[in-house]
């Protein structure tokens, strides 16, 4: 029994496709074939804006752009023959790359057979036959970069580590992931913890330290359970421990937990950590490559770079450094969410456009709204508005946009959402991890978000908007650490971007896009009102009276804005204004 | 709390922790694992069997948000407030069940059965906005949902 699966829509091709499935249905019955196949709608098939899509089963064949004349060639061909009608194929030119999460979800991650079945360790063997010099060597070749935020040349920061004595020294995988909207790292800890290792261990071996540490947040239990499970069967494989793999080299892992605070991530506060103090990060110079963990020389690599860098030495770094652009090699994780049709993990290769992962790879946004922006690198990134999205992805590229690549958070923003409304967001993010150590971070943070709360509350004045900016560059200029320097770019990013929604809420006292609660108010339109009364059941304020006959109106002075009666009503009859 | 087993369960965190420097942390998540909070007298008792001054413990117990000081609620509300969930409508969440459970961000209700914490991204922003109450997880949360999840795990309590 063959399945025809056909996607359903909301469009204005409903009709269409309701016919083109009665259409089929009915030229199955006539040639006889009501048994050999079944049409069926199904609510989602992945491709969008290609028409009519249809997905043959078991063949698994997806045709796009159908009409109805094609379903006698589909039936003939596909159906009573099985063979491919090409000319409607789906161009699958897959748009991913799988590098940094090749095994997620292929191998099973409890299995240290199945990774060494997918040549794992194989780079590391290979990295014992090269030593250091050749590994670091490779790794200038790659062109890796640090993948954790800085975007930093990984071999540049092993090759400095590498050149300072010392008995004693560290490497610490990053595994504390603050961004607050995604979970890369945690996806490539849990689905496959081996290949980290694997790279901590070539670090290892690269800049001379014999003791490795993971540092983990807390909040991802499944990620310390599988790290410990693969370090646990490292040792008894004699993968970790002294003479690994019947070498001079010896290397331990341990793990360390994180415990809920974002300043962490950064580099000397995680140190901090690590050392079983509270998170403070301290001035640089010294870097922790020269003077780090317990004074000793350390290195801090970001789990998706870890991941890489087992890739690298088996496949060499020529061939990595051809994928991608110029100055960006490799590929890219995002977590790409929001307000897109398809959320998720997805791995591109450096260079790809912004619309390609957008629309292509994420579907475009929901409900045909309008797209407004993506936002990249979180809390330390900035706004990326639609005309902007033929950019290249690349660390230089992002920047020159006034965001950055981060450590891989991508989110969509439409046009309900609102500019100042997600600064306020990022921003009380901040204000709420600051660790208070540094003034400017301090003072310069809060001092902010009470100048956009009172913008969103309508009462900011133009000259609000000069000091959020003045503000925010004192911040980039004075803080200690990372947090505080880079906490300013969401706000500073929609206000080079979005001024006219800012002026509006000052100047007009109204949010274009309905979201600041005190800036909207909320009406109901009487032709439109059935008298259902759903809007007087949801409100919190009981601010909705009425009946079926009268109708219902609100009661402005009771209204709190919270917007229920207008997501509840179902003939929009409620009016944000 | 029986003091006895408390004794015996903090030497053997500290002893597990001892030959390994920089181990306050780990003691405390460990102290924590066990009793879903560190209570005071726990602290107590870290202090003198590691021989660190207790405000050395309360310095980091009260630097990281992880670690809690009160005693967890029967059961744990978390409510996603990253990125993507904030944006699908994850304030409206917490005003309900504030609404609903008079209940403040990290404290527990008079009664003892519901804590409220707010998280930032469980990594599952493609089902946001998310709610998790101790290991399970609720999707695409609505408003309108809040009142029927509160009450699943209400009647659960009053069964027994
Ligand atoms: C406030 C702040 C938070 C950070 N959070 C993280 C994080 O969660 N994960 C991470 O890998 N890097 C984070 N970083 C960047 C690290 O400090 C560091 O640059 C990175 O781990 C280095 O690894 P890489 O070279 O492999 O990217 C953060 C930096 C700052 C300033
Ligand atoms: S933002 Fe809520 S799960 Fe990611």
């Amino acid at each position: 029994m063959k399945r025809i699966l056909i996607q359903d829509t909301n469009g204005d091709q409903k009709k269409a496709l309701r016919d083109f499935s009665v259409s089929f249905t009915t030229q199955l019955r006539e040639r006889g074939l009501s048994d050999a196949a079944q049409v069926v709608t199904v609510a989602d098939i992945g491709v969008y804006n290609k028409g009519i899509v249809a997905k043959i089963l078991p063949e698994g064949f997806i045709y796009v752009n159908l009409d109805a004349a094609r379903i006698g060639e589909i039936i003939e061909k596909t159906i009573q023959k099985g063979e491919k009608v090409q000319d409607l194929l789906l161009d699958k030119k897959n748009k991913q790359m799988r590098l940094g999460l090749r095994n997620c979800g292929v191998i099973d991650p409890e299995s240290i057979e199945e990774y060494i079945a997918v040549d794992g360790y194989q780079g590391l063997a290979k990295a014992l036959a090269m030593g250091p010099e050749k590994v670091i060597e490779e790794m200038k070749k790659a062109g890796l970069r640090g993948r954790g935020g800085a975007g930093f040349p990984t071999w540049m920061k092993w090759n400095i580590t590498r050149g300072i004595k010392g008995d004693l020294k560290y490497i610490i995988c990053n595994g504390d992931e603050g961004d607050p909207g995604a979970y890369m790292d945690r996806s490539v800890l849990e689905g496959d913890p081996h290949s980290v290792i694997e790279g901590m261990m070539i670090g290892g071996l690269a800049i001379g330290a014999t003791q490795g540490i993971f540092y983990i947040r807390a909040e991802y239990p499944l990620a310390v359970a599988r790290i410990q499970k693969a370090i646990d069967v490292c040792y008894t494989k004699g993968l970790l421990g002294k003479n690994i793999l019947g070498s001079s080299f010896n290397f331990d892992i341990e793990i360390r937990l994180g415990a809920g605070a974002f300043v962490c991530g950064e580099e000397t506060a995680l140190i901090a950590s690590v050392e079983g103090l509270r998170g403070y990060p301290r001035p640089r110079p010294p870097f922790p490559s020269v003077k780090g963990l317990w004074g000793k020389p350390t290195v801090i690599n970001n789990v998706e770079t870890l991941a890489n860098i087992s890739y690298i030495l088996f496949h060499g770094g020529e061939a990595f450094g051809k994928i991608g652009v110029e100055g960006s090699t490799g590929t890219k994780v995002f977590a790409l969410t929001g307000k897109v049709r398809n959320s998720g993990l997805v791995e591109v290769p450096m260079g790809i456009t912004l619309r390609e992962i957008v629309f292509d790879i994420g579907g475009g946004v929901f409900e045909n709204r309008k797209i407004k922006a993506i936002q990249t690198g979180g809390p330390s990134g900035g706004v990326i508005p639609e005309q902007f999205f033929d950019t290249p992805v690349g660390y230089e590229s992002l920047q020159k946009l006034g965001s950055i690549m981060g450590s891989g958070g991508m989110i969509v923003l439409d046009e309900n959402d609102c500019a100042v409304d997600i600064s306020k967001f990022y921003l009380g993010f901040c204000v709420d991890e600051s660790c208070g150590k540094c003034a400017p971070c301090r003072i310069g943070g809060t001092q902010m978000l009470v100048i956009l709360k009172k913008i969103s509350e309508g009462k900011g004045t133009e000259d609000d908007l000069k000091k959020l900016e003045q503000i925010a560059q004192a911040m980039q200029k004075a803080s200690l650490c990372g947090l505080g320097q880079t906490a300013p770019n969401p706000v500073l990013s929609t206000l080079k971007y979005f001024m006219a929604e800012y002026r509006a809420h000052v100047i007009d006292h109204k949010c274009p896009s309905g979201k600041c609660a005190s800036l909207v108010s909320y009406s109901i339109n009487k032709e439109k009102c059935t008298g259902c009364g759903m809007c007087a059941r949801v409100c919190p304020a009981d601010a909705i009276t009425g009946t079926r006959q009268e109708k219902y109106t609100i009661d402005a002075a009771k209204c709190i804005s919270c917007g229920q009666c207008f997501d509840v009503c179902k003939f929009t009859a409620v009016i944000r204004q | 709390m029986v003091v006895e087993n408390l004794v015996n369960d903090v030497k053997e965190v500290v002893t597990r922790w001892k030959d390994k420097e920089g181990n306050l942390i780990m003691i405390l998540h460990d102290i924590q694992d066990r009793y879903g909070y560190v209570p005071r007298e726990a602290a107590l008792e870290v202090s003198r069997q590691s021989d660190s001054p207790l405000a050395r413990i309360y310095e980091v117990l009260t630097f990281y948000n992880y670690f809690k000081l009160q005693p967890p609620g029967r059961f744990n509300i978390s409510v996603c407030l990253g990125t993507a969930c904030y944006l699908k409508g994850a304030p409206a969440l917490i005003d309900e069940i504030r609404h609903l459970l008079h209940v403040e961000e990290g404290a527990t209700t008079k009664d003892g059965i519901f804590h409220l914490q707010i998280v930032r991204c469980l990594g599952c922003c493609g089902l946001a906005p998310v709610i998790t109450v101790d290991e399970k997880v609720y999707s695409a949360v609505k408003r309108a949902d809040v009142a029927g999840i509160i009450a699943e795990h209400s009647k659960a309590v009053s069964k027994n």
